[in-house]
């Protein structure tokens, strides 16, 4: 397996696997609960995520770290083991992609909002990332995947932090949008050129937006994404906004559907 | 430019300070406090609000203003007290037990409070209990209630469910990114706000008021 930038080179679009939150809801997690306590109590359920993925063809492996940063594991009074909780998920994904696919370390928002909107400091998001990348970047991931961000601002710290702590680690960096009457925008005013500009800027290798609203709408943000840089893209869609139906939560978009509309994503 | 258009334009921009400077100046020259409050800081919000419900403007530009709003209330909320000045209504919100997102949620408190409602916000992961027993107590006349996740939605229809076993004169309202009219509707809400400037409206005719 050669790096990650040689492979996404060679031409044809990696596939990576697919949601996390929602598999661990089905293994038992309970709603409201810290997602990340799972790596202390069943690093087991980790693996059993990243093998099914690594049977489906994903050749890229998240790990269950979205919410591992101190910051936002101080919000289950977790934050001490923020190095323990990197650790293991990383481990766990390790141990079943081995050198069959890529490792990357999934890093969300911190939670708060930056001053002057909210009452968290620049210095504090700055510090929570920095701690989150030693622990996930000595645990050997291959690369960085921060994402779901809204924020110009906090997705800037994380790249910095990450790129400071390891400058040849890549870092994929992709925030999410809302469609408007106007364009896509994230919940904070940033256009998907504000991103494409600003990502790069902080030194992102790849950049995108995962999450939101269904596939079609990803495929026109991608595109807009293609006019605004000459970076390699990540698309990591939603399959729609989940509904709540008599039969429990459903996600709108099919199997089916996603393929065919991830073929056009992808120019097939 | 009038004062109060004044104080109305320093809420639009967010510059807290102007605003608390300039109530100061005109509760000093004794106009009256409801004036202040509707022709000055509801104003600005009402513009906010237009606003951002036509998408020119986002969550940082609202969070703002809304600083400066309360750098205006905080000023004159004790004349309110004093003169027994009424709001509009009185409204308990809060993001569901198990939901620990808030944005949402805050931002329906800032316009429910930009509209001049009474808003008592119990943040989030808030049990049903808890928001039965506040709307009981302080006399409110709506409960609100946030959810992000699918899986926490179950627990709006346990605090619907305890308003009407205790026999509480409240209305309820739902939202949430999962949450649809259909939802609200099959868990006996009284009604559903799709984003938060809809959400005043609704909480508007809930009360009466439109």
């Amino acid at each position: 397996m050669g790096s990650l930038i040689e492979r996404l080179h060679a031409g044809h679009p990696l596939i990576a696997d697919g949601a996390t939150g929602s598999l661990l809801l089905e293994r038992g997690l309970e709603p409201g609960a810290c997602p990340e306590f799972i790596n202390l109590e069943a690093p087991v359920i980790l693996e059993e995520i990243a093998l099914s993925y690594l049977e489906a063809g994903a050749e890229m492996l998240e790990t269950n770290t979205f919410g591992a940063s101190p910051l936002k594991l101080a919000a289950y009074d977790l934050e001490d083991r923020t190095e323990e909780i990197n650790q293991i998920a990383v481990q766990a994904v390790r141990t079943v992609g081995g050198d069959r696919a890529y490792v990357a370390g999934s890093v969300g928002p911190c939670g708060k909002l930056l001053e002057p909107y909210g009452d968290t400091s620049p210095e504090e998001v700055r510090a929570s990332f920095h701690r989150q990348a030693r622990c996930l970047l000595s645990a050997g991931v291959d690369c960085i995947c921060i994402e779901t961000m809204i924020d110009l601002t906090e997705a800037n710290l994380a790249i910095g932090a990450f790129k400071e702590t390891s400058p040849a680690t890549p870092v994929m960096a992709t925030m999410t949008f809302d469609a408007t009457p106007r364009g896509y925008y994230t919940m904070m005013g940033v256009s998907v050129e504000d991103a494409a500009a600003g990502l790069t800027e902080a030194g992102a290798d790849i950049i995108g937006s995962n999450c939101g609203n269904g596939i079609e709408r990803m495929i026109e943000i991608a595109q807009a994404f293609k006019v605004a840089t000459s970076l390699p893209l990540i698309i990591q869609s939603n399959a729609g906004l989940p509904q709540v139906t008599g039969n429990g939560t459903v996600y709108p978009e099919t199997p089916e559907f996603m393929a065919e509309k991830a073929a056009e994503l992808a120019g097939w | 430019m009038d004062i109060l258009a004044e104080i109305a334009n320093g809420v639009i921009t967010g510059d807290d300070e102007r605003v608390a400077e300039l109530t100061r100046q005109v509760i000093e020259q004794a106009k009256p406090a409801q004036s202040i409050l509707d022709d000055g800081l509801i104003a600005g919000m009402n513009v906010v609000g237009e606003r951002f419900k036509a998408h020119t403007i986002f969550l940082p530009e609202v969070l703002l203003a809304a600083k400066a709003m309360y750098a205006g209330m905080n000023l004159l909320k004790p004349i309110l007290i004093e003169e027994g000045i009424p709001s509009i209504g009185k409204v308990v919100i809060g993001s569901v037990r198990g939901d620990l997102h808030d944005i949402g949620k805050n931002l329906v408190g800032i316009m429910l409070k930009g509209a001049g409602f009474d808003v008592i916000d119990l943040g989030n992961d808030v049990p049903p209990e808890d928001m039965v027993k506040t709307a009981g107590e302080q006399g409110a006349s709506v409960i609100g209630m946030s959810a992000l996740l699918t899986t926490t939605m179950p627990v709006m229809a346990q605090v619907v469910e305890l308003v009407d076993k205790e026999g509480l004169k409240v209305s309820t309202i739902v939202g949430g990114a999962p949450v649809n009219l259909e939802f609200a509707r099959g868990i006996g809400a009284d009604a559903y706000g799709f984003d938060a400037a809809n959400a005043v409206d609704r909480v508007k005719g809930l009360v009466g008021l439109a």
